[in-house]
């Protein structure tokens, strides 16, 4: 059977499966809306959070991103894990003790105004927003490979798909839907990474595999000698111009360091990972919740940085210096969705690959006068982008880093149906984040504005309407996001860190650990740090994208690490205006008090 | 008076055990990981460079470590001064 057929079975049945438990799951109250009647146990607590959290930049753009980068790469491996032991100790069992709803919510409370709550929901929806645009598009993505549709007709199923399951189930729904998508994503992931380190390595635990020297069997394969696999992917970046792949890489220390403490405390402070610490039953739940999560995330963790050096090692040996016609089978099917794109630079039929761009911008083709793609002499479709000069790139290439895991088992000539599975893999790590996302909006709009300002005598019966409606909403705008995309996959999701980390994270740190934060010291705290972190980013991504390089950032740090000095921005304004403004009312002392401790006292 | 004591030490234990394990958290990611990679590089753990290995895989291990290490002491903690959820 071919991918096509094996990929609308696998997928298929595994959407069949999350929209029977969209179904068996729905919400009847608000409290299942919204956290699922606090009757998740920990350990499936930890898995939903693990498919909650591993998002498609996880999935499907993180070992690409690693693999063009080399060690760099790593700052995306501890950031995005780092992040659970500063939740583990510092929020989730005094949320959970806390006991509500939502984070805006804490946030109303804990500052004593409506003000810091407005600004916690438009914080909360703006980051949610941003995040959810890369899922969608992460959807397209797999959609246009294995379905071969359109990306943007991908977007429209998905945002259908999770439509349904989001709107009907609330967090119930998506809690046990999101274990059911942990337990496909996973096995998607490690399956062919173990399939791949066997055939190379003859080590079946891809987590060492990479570590080991090849066997035999590898060397025959791509047609090299013995070593260690990594020295050989060392050596072999170095003859082609690139730097070592286990050495220091393209970025500076100081931004390495920057970017990493961004995504780890963004993912620290992002909504619809908190949330899901609302959901356990009790304070030593939330605090084993968050261990057995890392735990789940660890398992596909520790295996994307296996699968990045399996990935360049294939992409290094199979396709440098080969002639275009004789070039392997997974670069022809990439090339249809644009995603890989070749020109002849040099006139002699064979793909040289360099560092540096291939091309100068973005990736079109040229169009026959009927709209058909226009092909060259031998085979490829042409690219309408102007290369950039000879001088200063002869690399002939372009791959985008968000097919990597996604092709990898066409790389290593893997059954149809493994692909098929990578497949259903991927859309299972993106539709549960977006779901997830959509929950954080949905609660925002309906609890946060609707129910306790605009409203406060709605019916719990119109809430959860309004929750629907809410969610509706949210689908539609992060379709529209999905199908015009502010950037790669994985850039976007970046920016959504900054941003929580800037606003969320030391407003509820300082919530929690210092009873003198006053509301006044929260406000102007949270309004610093993000109007700082997004005006950083926005005038380097979209106002002077020309000016975004080393030489122009402050201190050499690059808006994707910017969160760092955006939340030490909202800790010192924080601190300064609470000292000076008149000290929090006793109740709430009193109140972050009790959060300290386990029993209500 | 005397339980308000008492639970001014248990949060005191508290924030140094967190103390502890998050300096910890900061030496395998920020230290090995980043700040000393290319020194520990000249060091080999099987076909890993350490700096490498710390950076991709071994702070992540030592991150699941450090939460289940947490829960169990918060755990007995909570035992200990008796402040655990009924």
């Amino acid at each position: 059977m071919g991918i096509l057929a094996w990929t609308w079975i696998i997928v298929g049945l595994s959407f069949s499966l999350y929209i029977s438990i969209a179904i068996w799951a729905k919400a009847k109250t608000t409290g299942d809306f919204y956290v699922a009647e606090r009757r998740v146990p920990p350990v499936l607590n930890g898995m939903a959070t693990g498919a909650d959290w591993m998002s498609a930049a996880s999935f499907i753009s993180m070992a690409g991103l690693i693999s063009f980068m080399g060690r760099d790469g790593a700052m995306y491996l501890m950031g995005w894990t780092g992040g659970y032991v500063l939740l583990a100790m510092l929020l989730a069992p005094y949320l959970r003790k806390y006991g509500k709803f939502t984070v805006p919510m804490f946030v109303g409370e804990r500052y004593y105004s409506n003000a810091a709550r407005v600004v916690a929901v438009l914080c909360a929806i703006f980051v949610s927003f941003t995040y959810v645009a890369g899922q969608m598009r992460g959807v397209g993505i797999v959609f246009s490979r294995f379905l071969e549709v359109s990306i943007n007709t991908g977007v429209i199923i998905g945002m259908a798909i999770v439509f349904f399951y989001a709107v009907l189930g609330g967090m119930k729904g998506i809690t046990y839907t999101q274990v059911a998508q942990y337990c496909v994503l996973i096995v998607a992931y490690m399956l062919p990474a173990i399939f791949i380190s066997i055939m190379l390595t003859g080590n079946p635990i891809p987590q060492l595999g990479f570590g080991s020297s090849l066997s035999e069997g590898g060397q025959q394969l791509l047609g090299t000698t013995g070593g260690y696999l990594l020295d050989k992917l060392d050596l072999l970046q170095q003859d082609l111009g690139f730097k070592a792949y286990t050495g220091a890489g393209a970025k500076s220390t100081i931004d390495v360091f920057m970017i990493t403490f961004a995504l780890m405390v963004g993912t620290a402070g992002l909504p619809h990972i908190i949330i899901r610490f609302f959901t356990t039953p009790t304070i030593r739940g939330a605090r084993a919740s968050a261990g057995w999560a890392l735990f789940f995330i660890a398992l596909l963790y520790t295996t994307a940085p296996a699968v990045a050096s399996f990935a360049r090692f294939n992409l290094l040996l199979s396709v440098n210096n080969k002639a275009y016609e004789q070039a392997p089978q997974w670069i022809k099917n990439w090339s249809k969705t644009g995603l890989i794109a070749w020109k002849d630079k040099n006139g002699d039929g064979k793909i040289q690959y360099a560092p540096g761009n291939a091309f100068a911008g973005k990736i079109a083709f040229a169009k026959t006068p009927d709209g058909q793609m226009e092909i060259g002499p031998y085979g490829e479709q042409v690219v309408s982008t102007p290369q950039t000069p000879i001088e200063t790139s002869r690399n002939e290439l372009y791959v985008d880093q968000d097919i990597m895991v996604l092709a990898n088992p066409e790389i290593a000539r893997l059954p149809n149906w493994v692909v098929a599975l990578v497949a259903a893999g991927g859309l299972a790590a993106a539709l549960s984040t977006a779901a997830g996302l959509l929950l954080v909006i949905a609660a925002a709009l309906s609890h946060d504005l609707i129910k306790s300002i605009l409203a406060p005598s709605t019916s719990e019966k119109m809430e959860l309407v309004y929750a629907r409606i809410g969610a509706g909403l949210a689908v539609l705008v992060a379709g529209y996001f999905g199908i015009h995309p502010p950037g790669f996959v994985a850039q976007v999701v970046a920016f959504a860190f900054g941003l929580a980390a800037s606003s969320f994270f030391p407003l509820i740190i300082m919530g929690i650990f210092w009873k003198r934060a006053t509301k006044e010291g929260a406000i102007a705290g949270m309004i610093c740090g993000i109007l700082f972190t997004a005006i950083y980013i926005i005038y380097f991504k979209f106002i002077n994208p020309e000016l975004n390089n080393a030489a122009h950032w402050l201190w050499g740090i690059s808006p994707e690490g910017i969160g760092t000095i955006g939340m030490l921005i909202n800790f010192i304004v924080m601190f300064v205006v609470s000292k000076i403004t008149k000290e929090p009312p006793q109740e709430v002392q009193r109140m972050v008090e009790s959060l300290r401790y386990p029993r209500t006292i | 008076m005397e339980t308000k004591q008492n639970f001014a030490a248990y949060w005191r234990m508290n924030l140094t055990y967190v103390v502890i394990l998050l300096s910890i958290w900061f030496l395998v990611s920020y230290v090995c990981g980043i700040l000393l990679a290319d020194a520990l590089s000249h060091i080999y753990f099987g076909g890993f460079r350490l700096g490498f290995w710390f950076a991709n895989q071994g702070s992540e291990v030592v991150f699941v470590i450090l939460i289940f290490v947490y829960v169990k002491l918060m755990n007995n903690l909570d035992k200990r001064f008796d402040v655990e959820e009924k």
